[in-house]
């Protein structure tokens, strides 16, 4: 299995969860992060939005983050599926599963690799509101967020 | 030597999806940035020195103090808003 989609289509968790585990008895934990689509952001409603991506970078930017990931946490497994192009409110956007024998590791894994993703790797959203069509501000909370596990971010 | 300049997002809507540009031997990302600020217009506007604007050498985030090498890959882009 890939460890890192970029596609248009939705992604079903339950299957993606069988088969980040599949056939490793060793497994005890799977962490899994779903987000999705808003109907509100910085004040304004939104109708929708279009993902942009950087073909080729972005998924290496994402194996890079899980190489970091299995470096730094005792995991067996992980996968990041991420969505791009036209999306709705309450669409999913991106996956994230981790599987470990025990659950600290899966569940920190889980949470560095989207604080990692959010600043690193190259999306843009641009949303649909009443006043127009925005592209989307990074947000500082995030830089800190990843500078929690000790990596300087400076994309907001 | 040539490089191949992409856009993405907001620098993508004013500047177009990719260039190529010739820029001298050891030219670093920043003097790039630069190379393209000085032709004015929406280039002055979509990458001043204002504004944050990320870049990537050969698709991995790099910083402006990069040397650009013959054939290279260079992205600008404003900061991420993915997951």
């Amino acid at each position: 299995m890939d460890r890192v989609s970029i596609q248009t289509d939705d992604f079903d968790l339950g299957a993606e969860v069988a088969a980040v585990r599949a056939g490793d008895a060793g497994v005890g934990a799977v962490a899994t992060f779903v987000g999705t689509v808003r109907d509100r952001n910085d004040g304004s409603a939104v109708s929708g939005m279009e993902l942009e991506h950087y073909p080729g970078m972005t998924e290496r930017a994402i194996e890079a983050m899980i190489d970091e990931a299995r470096r730094r946490f005792d995991i067996r497994a992980a996968r990041v599926v991420h969505r791009v192009g036209p999306l709705r409110p309450g669409d999913q956007i991106v996956l994230v599963a981790v599987t470990s024998a025990h659950r600290g590791q899966a569940f920190q894994a889980c949470e560095f690799l989207m604080d990692y993703l959010k600043t690193q790797a190259p999306f843009w959203k641009k949303e649909a509101t009443p006043e127009g069509a925005r592209w989307v501000d990074a947000r500082v909370a995030d830089d800190a967020a990843l500078a929690r596990w000790g990596i300087q971010a400076n994309n907001a | 030597m040539k490089v191949q300049v992409r856009y993405f997002a907001s620098l993508r809507e004013a500047l177009g999806s990719a260039e190529t540009v010739d820029v001298p031997a050891g030219t670093t990302l920043g003097a790039l940035r630069d190379l393209l600020l000085d032709r004015g217009g929406r280039h002055a506007e979509a990458l001043a020195r204002g504004r944050a604007v990320r870049c990537a050498l050969d698709q991995t985030m790099s910083d402006e103090s990069a040397v650009l090498r013959d054939g290279a890959e260079v992205a600008f882009f404003p900061p991420v808003t993915g997951g």
